[in-house]
């Protein structure tokens, strides 16, 4: 019995119910919080190590044995995606010390950072499609009580759109669930795989795989489902902003991989050309709505659709180097991303605003904060030698290798289209002088209780360089996984093992 | 029985797309109730229904005995049941709360964010 899997869920739900107990203590639920997504990230990093070493890591839980239990599954695709939620975990844990406020505090922030932690490290390791779905909603309850603490208008609003759609989604996903289980008669995902291969019914089969892909496409805001989140991603704190932006829809292409390499590789022409289209929109739709916004986080939330569709591109072009790149391209961008809103809070409280028209002159006032939102916008944009360069280059490289030069011609566009909207927000935001009839600088950032803002950041940022100058072993995981994902028959070994047959 | 329960299901998804298209947030809501319900029926239905067989297994023996209802299935819906009902719960307090934000139960009156 390997415990190493079970830990990344059951130290933030340890860490989350402890705090719930100090509900009136700030100190000790700052402090948990630190403390738990601290411990979260050793354990997170220690499973990669065992997953390294192991290939894959199967426990079953309460021991039933596979495929009648519950397993919890760590590929190295699983694996790299907790080890980047410890990450962000812990970054959001230490930016909120300074940056999330007594109210927020007050209304139990911190149990529900801990709660989505679990939700979403949860559906990463699971091996059962419907556990999957139940970790969807833990995941889904905790954001949209994160999503409305605060209680604005805005808030409400594009709460209503957030909770609407995803709930859409999720029956979704669970009739796509019912349908599966009628056909296979199993939930495990190893088991379905292995029986689909057996199903005649290959049209039956490619119904249930496009419910997957909206009811997924729906939770990675890929296109045309991802109005809820330019409609909510604006709205809460700064702290959660990032979380969300780091994670959440992260969990939807992390489903998608899973979905459309184990189970649904049957009809691959029709079901990834159609994945193709849907990546090759979503990087189009995502980059020109960021190019028409001016304001901070709206921009930043435009982008994130827009690099989902590189993600998608990755699994859509099914080639080895292709997965390689996709999921390369989910390590970069779950670090940059959650950087830039990290960022975007920071100058938040020097100006009071989020509109780039009322913003300008910090890089004269704080020179060090413009290198560091230049790191991950340049990153961001696939300049060299940061690590978006890299994700971008083996994309679309596999892109044409795989003879598909449209799509490789859209994404060489929405990169320079990532580019501009990029500089714009340098341009506006750090370059240009103080707009006249605005106050200077609200608060003091560099000191005092406002030090916590930084730690993430330069953390983060230092991510980001280190990627990109000593990509090797980052490329080397990210190998590994291409490869368990396009042998799936490892997958339903690990699994399933000696109880077949 | 399975044909009937076709259509019911059928005909739950129709309203519940339905309800979800009008704009007050109120139909919305028991929209996406019927969603969520028509989901679960469509799992228990599609699981086989067998009625008068439950799953027990006789003293002595460790199978049931003959064909008996699929326990899995009924387990999942109930776990579905519970979310959902969870899931709503926080809805309705959801637009309670916008209610008294918006003053308004439209969804045109909530464009704020989109501009």
């Amino acid at each position: 019995m390997n415990m190493s899997v079970a830990l990344p869920v059951i130290i933030p739900l340890l860490a989350g119910a402890l705090s719930v107990m100090f509900w009136r203590s700030h100190f000790a639920q700052r402090a948990l919080g630190v403390l738990g997504t601290g411990a979260m990230l050793a354990a997170t990093v220690w499973l990669l190590m065992e997953t390294w070493e192991h290939g894959h890591v199967v426990m079953e839980m309460g021991s039933w044995p596979a495929p009648f239990g519950i397993v919890l599954v760590s590929d190295m695709l699983a694996a790299i995606m907790v080890v980047l939620t410890g990450i962000i975990g812990f970054a959001t844990a230490l930016y909120s010390l300074s940056g999330i406020g007594k109210m927020s505090e007050k209304f139990g922030y911190y149990p529900l950072l801990h709660l989505l932690l679990a939700g979403v490290n949860g559906a990463f390791l699971t091996g059962d499609i419907f556990n999957l779905y139940v970790w969807f909603e833990v995941m889904l309850v905790a954001s949209f009580a994160l999503l409305i603490l605060g209680g604005e208008r805005s808030q409400m609003e594009g709460a209503i759109k957030y909770v609407t759609l995803n709930l859409l989604s999720s029956m979704i996903f669970l009739t796509a669930i019912g349908l599966t289980y009628g056909l296979t008669g199993t939930l495990n995902m190893a088991d379905i795989g292995d029986k689909l291969s057996t199903v005649e019914d290959t049209g039956l089969i490619t119904v249930i795989a496009m419910l997957y892909l909206v009811a997924f496409g729906v939770k990675a805001a890929a296109f045309p489902f991802f109005f809820w989140l330019p409609a909510s991603y604006h709205t809460p704190k700064v702290a959660v902003s990032a979380l969300f932006a780091g994670l959440l829809t992260k969990v939807g292409v992390y489903a998608l991989f899973r979905v459309f390499t184990l189970i649904f590789n049957q009809d691959v022409d029709y079901t990834h050309e159609i994945l193709l289209w849907v990546a090759a929109a979503t990087m189009l739709t995502g980059v020109l709505g960021a190019a028409a916004h001016y304001e901070f986080r709206r921009i930043l939330s435009f982008h994130i659709i827009s690099q989902i569709g590189y993600m998608i591109m990755g699994l859509a072009l099914f080639t080895p180097l292709a997965l390689v790149g996709g999921v390369f391209y989910i390590m970069h961008h779950i670090i940059v991303k959650a950087n830039l809103f990290l960022i975007s809070g920071i100058t938040f409280v020097m100006k009071g605003t989020h509109e780039l028209k009322h913003m300008g002159g910090i890089y004269r006032t704080n020179p060090m904060l413009g290198v560091l939102f230049l790191i991950p916008a340049l990153s961001l944009a696939g300049l060299p030698p940061l690590s978006g360069f890299f994700a971008k280059f083996i994309i679309i490289r596999a892109g044409i290798e795989a003879e598909a030069y449209w799509v490789v011609a859209v994404a060489l566009v929405v990169g320079l289209l990532t580019l501009y909207s990029m500089i714009k927000i340098w341009a506006e935001v750090f370059w240009k002088a103080q707009p006249e009839g605005v106050e200077g600088e609200l608060r003091d950032v560099s000191s005092g209780p406002m030090i916590w803002m930084w730690v993430p950041v330069i953390m983060l940022a230092l991510m980001t360089v280190a990627i990109g100058l000593y990509g090797e072993p980052i490329y080397q995981m990210a190998a590994m996984s291409a490869e368990q994902l396009l042998d799936p028959s490892q997958y339903i070994e690990a699994v399933l093992g000696d109880s077949r047959q | 029985m399975e044909v009937v329960m076709a259509f019911v299901v059928g005909g739950m998804y129709a309203a519940a797309i339905y309800m979800m298209l009008r704009r007050s947030i109120v139909k919305l809501v028991i929209g996406l109730v019927l969603l969520s319900n028509a989901a679960n029926l469509l799992i228990f239905t599609l699981a086989g229904m067998l009625p008068g067989a439950p799953p027990l297994i006789p003293p002595g023996a460790t199978v049931p005995e003959g064909l008996s209802a699929d326990p899995l299935a009924q387990a999942v819906v109930l776990t579905a049941i519970v979310i959902g009902f969870g899931v709503l719960a926080f809805a309705v307090v959801l637009i309670h709360r916008a209610y008294e934000v918006v003053k308004a139960d439209d969804m045109d009156q909530m464009k704020d964010t989109d501009r």
